[in-house]
């Protein structure tokens, strides 16, 4: 199990807790889409299991080599092209100067931007910037990816494409991924399970699986997602007053 | 406390159920919830579209006369109004100079060598000087900025140091090193490394906290994040502290040129500018301050100004600017 976490939880300062209670586990090869609403400690938990952030009580297990990690805004480097955004994530991991330019035209050819190479981000639209990003953390080549709604900002059709071209990789490079998002039609998209995290505190209240028919039948996707709508919902009004 | 607040919650995901009741599956549905291109051809087709569609498309830069011919135009009416204030007599010719006066007085002075040999040499400190306080200033502040104890220990003084008018050295060092070219460096490092020091922190300071973030993902030591994401991070703000650095390692030399005058110091502008003193020849010392306003003016446009644009070009940071 590349991920295994027990019990986690984490407050800030002397306030509640953010999170309390989180228990999952995370299969290697898998996509696991991690849903909740808006502030109820998704990021937080990512940067736990990143490692840039210490659980205050509980376990966990984690790659030894750490994770990648895809930020909700692409955040490259404004000082380098895009190639050379990608070649940093190489140089920092000690691949040799000769096999960098060759690995990360490679790279770029992944993400279908093997002629925007020499753009600067500022150049290039949020989608691209977002694959761009993509890349920089395959350059990274840790098994274990995590990923901070990396798509949130971005219009529905990019967004769309996104997903498909999201899923190609994740079959090509048989990557273990944890896709954080507050959208429930993309965690059903991409997801093989969803887990759904509650609010104040977060903790993994409930977890559907998505088959293979879901990716192709759309009235099925479509009811999944109403269950979980209808989960997410609920969840939510516990906290109307 | 909003007065009816759950309404919100309420609304939105209707559209969504009303989606989940029509269950007609049916094949290729292009919906976000299933796969929306049907192949890696079809995929890349879509993104090559999109990304033709929103990425900017280069312009080319031409050359800007307005940029050189307005200038040009702004110093040619500074120097009428000058001539205009003189023709009209209001003080003597020897103590207010017309600019005719002050360009003969330069051709003499160009003629004898003075020109040429105060300017090579009051130049030549400045850079030697100024290089040698970056060397000094950069590591320093790098590591004040990423130290924290050491940041909370030597910051206040630093910033003290800034305050301090360099020329308060001088006479510190004439009695410590006498009157060598020792004496003339020395107040120019006070000048231009806290000034330099203090640019770096600054720029450090202003590092969006991400940046960081994304060099420990990525697995940056200390010293590679310094040298890979933080210096490159802060270069505007460093570029700005290099920039003070060089007009206070300037201002401080010219200060212990005049101050400091004799033994083995050599001939610079601010000793030009401390004969045209002595000699009571208002020209010279008019001559001397057009010189080393020159030298200011022609260092910012030639080396600072372009490395500056491309540094703020390169980042996207230039649209919009008066610049
Ligand atoms: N450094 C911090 N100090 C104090 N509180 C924090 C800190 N980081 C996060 N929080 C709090 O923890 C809670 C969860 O934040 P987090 O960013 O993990 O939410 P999220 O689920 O990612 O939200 P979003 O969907 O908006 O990204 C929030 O209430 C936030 O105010
Ligand atoms: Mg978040």
């Amino acid at each position: 199990m590349p991920v295994v976490l027990e019990h986690l939880g984490k407050r800030f300062g002397d306030g509640a807790p953010v999170l309390d209670d989180v228990n999952a586990n995370i299969g290697r090869g898998e996509f696991v889409a991690l849903l909740g609403a808006s502030g109820c400690g998704k990021s937080t938990l990512l940067n736990i299991i990143a490692g840039l952030e210490a659980p205050t009580s509980g376990a966990l297990e984690v790659p030894s080599d750490g994770a990648a990690f895809m930020f909700q805004d692409a955040a490259l480097f404004p000082w380098l092209t895009a190639r050379e955004n990608i070649e940093l994530a190489l140089k920092l991991r000690g691949v040799g100067k000769a096999e960098r330019r060759a690995k990360a035209q490679e790279l770029l050819e992944l993400v279908h931007l093997g002629a925007a190479g020499d753009k600067r981000p500022h150049e290039l639209s949020g989608g691209m910037r977002q694959r761009v990003s993509l890349a920089r953390s395959l350059a990274q080549d840790r098994q274990l990816l995590l990923m901070d709604e990396p798509f949130a900002a971005l219009d529905a059709i990019t967004r769309d494409l996104l997903h498909d071209e999201l899923e190609r990789i994740w079959k090509e490079t048989g990557r273990t991924i944890v896709f954080v998002t507050h959208n429930v039609r993309e965690a059903v998209r991409l997801g093989q399970r969803v887990l759904l995290l509650s609010s104040r505190p977060g903790r993994v209240v409930q977890e559907w699986a998505v088959t293979e028919e879901h990716r192709t039948d759309a009235g099925l996707a479509g009811q999944l997602t109403g269950v979980i709508t209808a989960r997410l919902r609920e969840e939510i009004r516990r906290h109307a007053k | 406390m909003p007065s009816n607040p759950t309404p919100v919650v309420e609304e939105k995901p209707v559209a969504e159920s009303v989606e989940t009741g029509s269950a007609e599956p049916r094949e290729h549905v292009h919906a976000a919830l299933t796969r929306t291109s049907t192949g890696n051809e079809d995929l890349r087709e879509l993104e090559s579209g999109l990304d033709s569609l929103q990425s900017d498309t280069v312009r080319k830069h031409r050359i800007d006369w307005t940029r050189i011919l307005l200038p040009i135009a702004a110093l040619v009416v500074l120097v009428l109004i000058w001539q205009f204030y003189v023709s009209l007599g209001l003080k003597r010719r020897d103590q207010v100079p017309g600019p005719l006066d002050v360009l003969n007085q330069m051709g003499v002075l160009w003629g004898e060598g003075k020109v040429q040999e105060s300017v090579w040499t009051s130049l030549q400190r400045g850079i030697v000087g100024f290089v040698i306080s970056v060397a000094i200033a950069t590591p320093v502040g790098l590591l004040l900025a990423q130290v924290a104890p050491l940041r909370r220990a030597f910051g206040p003084l630093i910033s003290g140091l800034q305050v301090l008018p360099s020329v308060a050295w001088v006479p510190a060092a004439i009695i410590w090193f006498g009157l060598t070219d020792a004496t003339v460096y020395f107040v120019v490092f006070m000048g231009a490394i806290p000034s330099i020091i203090n640019g770096l922190i600054s720029g450090v300071d202003q590092i969006p906290p991400q940046y960081r973030r994304v060099g420990t993902v990525l697995g940056a030591s200390r010293l590679q994040m310094a040298l890979q994401v933080i210096l490159p991070a802060a270069l505007p703000g460093y570029l700005g502290g290099l920039k003070q650095g060089w007009a206070f390692s300037w201002r401080s030399l010219m200060a212990a040129e005049i101050i400091a005058v004799g033994g083995t110091i050599g001939f610079g502008l601010g000793s030009l500018l401390d004969q045209g003193r002595q000699l009571s020849d208002m020209a010279v010392v008019m001559a001397a301050i057009l010189l080393i306003l020159a030298v200011g003016i022609l260092i910012e446009l030639l080396v600072f100004g372009p490395i500056e644009k491309r540094l703020l070009r390169r980042r996207g940071l230039l649209a919009g600017s008066t610049r």
